[in-house]
């Protein structure tokens, strides 16, 4: 029971690492541009398939197909970004419409590329450290898990350590203020959804080896990191960590002892039930929507 | 008398419609038909101003429920239909309850997030609901002979008369509430909420009637679906379709009763005409989401905006000023 105990916790830390991933970014651009992306987890989906065109198709090393793959996604965001979210910026439903016409965009381009069937990503190492008889951790989780804490203390470092990262907190404190100071509004909403859409890739990317890719995969990807986001409260970078690590391990424990479809109801029910209670979520202050 | 004639001739075109067409545009028409219904309710709930994500589900209730009942108690099926359309109403009655705490943007990740629960547990309870394969060879309607006209349901042209008759029976109805006083109290609790609250309006009870109206036509609508494709299952009702009538509600606009119809007719003509015979019938999202990025960007008001742009001499100060008004 305890080895079971255990081996579902490195499963929940695995899967709290990418998901920490995707709704830090989702928050991320919430914060600076105040418009929710619905197309956060088609994001995630591109930086799969960047794995499987660079990785898998062209035979690159790994760490370049991730690199790709996150640079790629981040400039699909600045595109998003140009596109629409700038346009509609006083017009908060308008941009997340938008970015829902904008999901079933890269779905059908997706599709239409690499087919609807499932793509098999080779893995990277399949070196597994074997902790005891029942404990196995394999090496490649190992690495997505210290990536994302990587990642996340980079970014943590960004934002309060740089000129560019205070801006950005600035901005999403009160952009008319930040504007005020000689901010430009313009420039903090880029850095912001390069960075979100860029840390959604990553973790496509990065998981891409374990799971199965195809072009409807950013679906449960989405529901999972609005859950996330709504229970973290909107707009809290810590909160979206926090929760992140807390609903993967309930995810994870629900799905180990009963089914994958009956922890998913039981997520959406959370994210109900906070709705309810507390629609500024568990860590959130301020009410921006 | 003239809008009288307008009403007549507007009818026949609709009856003769489907004999100048072939066998698979009468099957689209079928659908179209369905689909009027489902962005016809889908406005009735903008009317108090939220838009919600859960739309396609509801409609999915009425197709399981009206399926379901025929199929495991053998009911008639279009009393069937009736039934799904109150169980639709119903589960959105049930819904409100959560739902209506929130507003606007959390509105729409509640909706979405309610919808998917009911999603899974179509997925996940294969006794009634089939898992993920859904209902299959549920019972089509049964023929019937009005004397005029003998209904054989294997024909779609058939069933295009009895979802026409349906469909036009339901819009009728929509059409009478929005010019009741309870109609004008949603665009008030929607434009004026805080005043309409003051006057002593219960703008949630009114939300909630909204809400549970619109769902009991998309339910409707779901039943319809459901006897004629005789299969159902999850994914019959997931975003992909969802996003089908956002879109038709965006590019008509929500402003005018007929908007949401005129953008899901034109939308479906372009569709099938325009798609289906160039052979990109594949590229349906991807065109949608198009359109839809598009019309939000460009077109916010809607195709409804160019109509009255073309009648502005005397219809639009006639019968839309008031309208005109209260969307500004």
């Amino acid at each position: 029971m305890i080895e079971l105990l255990a081996q579902t916790g490195l499963n929940a830390l695995y899967a709290a690492s990418y998901t920490a991933l995707v709704a830090v970014g989702l928050v991320l651009i919430f914060g600076v541009m105040g418009v929710i992306n619905f197309a956060h987890g088609e994001l995630f989906m591109l930086g799969a398939y960047a794995i499987v065109a660079v990785y898998a198709d062209w035979n690159l090393p790994y760490l370049v197909a991730v690199a790709v793959g996150m640079t790629f996604v981040g400039i699909v965001g600045l595109g998003m970004e140009r596109a629409f979210f700038r346009p509609l910026r006083d017009n908060p439903l308008g941009g997340l419409v938008a970015s829902i016409g904008f999901l079933m965009i890269l779905q059908a381009l997706v599709s239409m590329g690499f087919g609807v069937r499932m793509e098999h990503v080779p893995p990277v190492t399949q070196d597994v450290i074997v902790i005891t008889e029942r404990v196995r951790l394999p090496v490649f989780r190992l690495a997505v898990i210290l990536a994302a804490v990587v990642l996340l203390a980079c970014l943590w470092a960004f934002l309060k350590k740089t000129r560019f990262g205070w801006a950005l907190r600035a901005s999403a404190q009160d952009p008319e203020a930040a504007a005020l100071q000689g901010i430009s509004i313009n420039q903090t909403a880029r850095i912001a959804m390069f960075i979100g859409a860029a840390l959604a890739g990553v973790a496509g990317a990065l998981t891409a080896p374990l799971i199965s890719v195809n072009p409807h995969m950013g679906h449960s990807v989405i529901v999972t990191a609005f859950i996330v986001i709504i229970v973290g409260g909107i707009g809290s970078l810590e909160g979206a960590v926090i929760v992140a690590v807390a609903y993967a391990f309930v995810h994870t424990f629900v799905t180990t002892f009963f089914d994958g479809v009956i922890a998913d109801i039981v997520g959406l029910l959370l994210l109900l039930v906070v709705l309810i209670v507390k629609p500024t979520g568990l860590f959130g202050s301020t009410d921006r929507a | 008398m003239a809008k009288l004639a307008t009403l007549l001739g507007f009818g026949a075109i609709l009856l003769a419609l489907p004999h100048a067409l072939s066998f698979s545009q009468q099957e689209i028409l079928v659908f179209l038909t369905i689909n009027v219904l489902l962005v016809a309710s889908y406005r009735l709930l903008t009317l108090t101003g939220e838009w919600s994500l859960g739309h396609v589900v509801i409609m999915g209730v009425g197709a399981y429920a009206s399926a379901l009942l025929s199929k495991r108690l053998g009911i008639y099926v279009p009393a069937a239909m009736l039934l799904g359309a109150v169980t639709a109403a119903m589960i959105a009655l049930a819904l409100s309850f959560p739902l209506f705490r929130m507003k606007g943007f959390y509105f729409l990740i509640g909706s979405f997030a309610a919808g998917e629960i009911i999603r899974l547990l179509w997925k996940r309870f294969r006794d009634p609901f089939g898992g993920p394969k859904g209902i299959k060879k549920i019972d089509p309607m049964p023929d019937f002979d009005i004397g005029i006209y003998a209904f054989d349901f294997f024909e779609p042209i058939s069933y295009y008369y009895f979802a026409l008759a349906v469909v036009g029976v339901s819009l009728w109805v929509m059409w009478r509430i929005e010019r009741s006083p309870v109609g004008l109290t949603f665009h008030a609790v929607h434009w004026q909420d805080r005043l309409a609250e003051a006057s002593g309006v219960n703008v949630r009870a009114y939300r909630t009637l909204a809400f549970v109206l619109a769902s009991g036509f998309a339910g409707l609508s779901g039943a319809l679906l459901a006897h004629y494709i005789g299969t159902i299952n999850p994914n019959s009702f997931d975003v992909e379709q969802m996003v089908f009538v956002l879109t038709w509600t965006i590019v008509g606009g929500t402003a005018t009763f007929y908007g949401p119809i005129l953008g899901c007719v034109v939308l479906t003509i372009l569709n099938e005409i325009v798609l289906r015979e160039a052979g990109f019938e594949q590229m349906r999202p991807l065109i949608y989401g198009l359109i839809l990025i598009l019309s939000v960007l460009f077109m916010p008001k809607g195709l409804e905006s160019l109509v009255r742009g073309a009648f502005s001499g005397r219809n639009a100060r006639k019968n839309s000023a008031g309208e005109t008004e209260a969307m500004e």
